[in-house]
C-alpha cells in the first residue's frame, strides 16, 4: 500500500519520470519504511532491555556449567546493548566475578556482532531464514572463539590486576511499566537522532545503486571467495553503525552482491572496530588482541563463504 | 555533596557530565562534579555499563545518559 502511495506521489504529483523518478521514489519509499521500522524496533527492544542489566547477566553466566557459560554469554551478547566504552569495565567486571577468560571473550565477540536492532531489520529486509542462520552463526562463532581463547591459556596476557569485587553496585530500584515505557521512548529518540542522517545517506546511496547499476553487474565481480576477504578487510576501517549499514547492503544484494559477502562486510564493520581495539589495548597484550582479531576475522570470513555457498 | 561521573571517555559519558553540571546549577546545591576516567577508580564501584552516576559514593544509575531533570530529581533525594 505504502509502495503505491509513494509511487503516485513521485510519478503523478511530482511528475518525475525515468531514472530521476526511480531514485526519488526508491529514496522516499525506503526512507520512510526503514525509519518507521527502526522506530518500532528500537522502542520495543529498549523496553525489553529495561528488564536486563549487566550485573544480572554476570550473575547468571557465573553460576553455570562451562558449556552453558559460553552459550549464555553468546545469547546475552545478542540481547544486551553494547557501547564500546563499556568494553573495558565489562571485560574486567566479568573477570572479577571469576568468569573464565574464554567466556568473557565470547560475550565480547557476540555483543557487537549480533546487534539486536540489525537482526530485527534483517528479518524485515531479507527474511526469517537468512536472519536466523546469521544469528545462529554469530552465536557459534563467538562460542568457538571464546573456547579457542580459553584453550590457548592466555590469562597472563591480561595486563591488569584483577581484584575481587569489593562493593556491590546498588541497582535494585524497581521500575513501573510506565517508567519503562518512558525510558524506551527516550532511548528510541536518542538512537534515532544519532543515526537518522547515516541511515538516510545509506538509503540515498542505495537509491543510486538501485537505479544506475544493472542487475547482475556486481555479481560478475563479487561472486567469488576473494570478495569476502575484500569486504571484511574494508570493514575494519569503516566505523559505522550496523543499523545504517543494513539499507546499504540491501541495495547491493538486490543488484547481485552475494548475501554472504554482504553480511560478512556488515559483521566486519560492526565487530572489527578500531576504537574498540584501542580501548582493549589498554588492558590486554598485543598478542591477545591479535588473536582476538584473527579469530573474529576467521569466523566472519567463514560465514561469508558458507552463506554464499548455501543461499 | 560529591558527584562522580564514571566513564572511559565516550560520547555518552561526556553527555552525562554536561547534564550533571547543568543539574547541579539548576538545583542550586553545593556540589562538585568529578569526571572519573581511571579504570581502577571506576572498577571500585562494580559498574559494568558506562556511563554511571555516583552521588556520595552510591551508584544511582549506570549505562544511561540521564536528562538534566532526571538528575535534579535524583539529587533532591540524595
Amino acid at each position: 500500500m505504502w509502495y503505491d502511495i509513494s509511487r503516485k506521489f513521485v510519478y503523478e504529483w511530482l511528475n518525475l519520470s525515468g531514472n530521476l523518478g526511480d531514485i526519488v521514489h526508491f529514496f522516499i519509499y525506503d526512507s520512510i519504511k526503514i525509519l518507521a521500522l527502526i522506530v518500532v524496533i528500537v522502542w520495543v527492544i529498549s523496553f525489553l532491555q529495561t528488564f536486563i542489566n549487566a550485573q544480572k547477566v554476570r550473575e547468571y553466566i557465573k553460576s553455570k556449567h562451562p558449556f552453558y557459560g559460553y552459550l549464555y554469554a553468546a545469547i546475552f551478547g545478542v540481547i544486551t546493548p553494547f557501547c564500546s566504552c563499556s568494553a573495558i569495565p565489562l571485560f574486567i567486571g566479568f573477570l572479577q566475578a571469576r568468569i573464565p577468560l574464554g567466556v568473557t571473550f565470547t560475550y565480547l565477540i557476540s555483543a557487537p556482532m549480533n546487534n539486536e536492532v540489525a537482526i530485527a531489520l534483517l528479518i524485515s529486509l531479507f527474511g526469517v531464514k537468512i536472519t536466523l542462520a546469521y544469528t545462529l552463526f554469530g552465536i557459534v562463532i563467538s562460542m568457538l572463539g571464546g573456547y579457542f581463547i580459553s584453550k590457548l591459556k592466555l590469562e597472563k596476557e591480561v595486563l591488569f590486576e584483577i581484584k575481587p569485587i569489593e562493593n556491590k553496585a546498588q541497582n535494585g530500584q524497581k521500575l513501573s511499566i510506565k517508567e519503562r515505557i518512558l525510558i524506551a521512548k527516550d532511548e528510541m529518540i536518542d538512537v534515532i537522532s544519532k543515526i537518522y542522517l547515516y541511515v538516510l545517506f545509506a538509503i540515498a546511496i542505495g537509491a543510486l545503486i538501485h537505479s544506475y547499476i544493472p542487475t547482475g553487474f556486481i555479481q560478475r565481480y563479487t561472486d567469488n571467495v576473494f570478495g569476502v576477504f575484500v569486504g571484511v578487510f574494508s570493514g575494519i576501517f569503516m566505523y559505522s553503525n550496523a543499523i545504517a549499514i543494513v539499507p546499504f547492503i540491501e541495495a547491493l544484494v538486490a543488484k547481485g552482491l552475494p548475501i554472504g559477502t554482504a553480511l560478512s562486510f556488515m559483521m566486519a564493520v560492526v565487530t572489527l572496530s578500531l576504537p574498540e581495539f584501542l580501548m582493549l589495548k589498554k588492558i590486554i597484550s598485543f598478542k591477545l588482541l591479535t588473536i582476538f582479531i584473527l579469530i573474529v576475522s576467521f569466523g566472519i570470513i567463514t560465514l561469508g563463504i558458507s552463506f554464499n555457498y548455501i543461499f | 555533596m560529591k558527584i562522580e561521573i564514571l566513564g572511559t571517555g565516550c560520547a555518552k559519558c561526556k553527555a552525562l557530565e554536561i547534564n550533571a553540571k547543568e543539574a547541579v546549577a539548576k538545583s542550586a546545591k553545593f556540589a562538585q562534579v568529578i569526571k572519573v576516567e581511571d579504570i581502577n577508580e571506576i572498577l571500585k564501584y562494580d559498574v559494568l555499563s558506562m556511563p554511571a552516576l555516583v552521588v556520595n559514593g552510591t551508584v544511582l544509575s549506570s549505562g544511561k545518559v540521564l536528562s538534566v531533570d532526571e538528575i535534579v530529581n535524583l539529587l533532591k533525594n540524595a
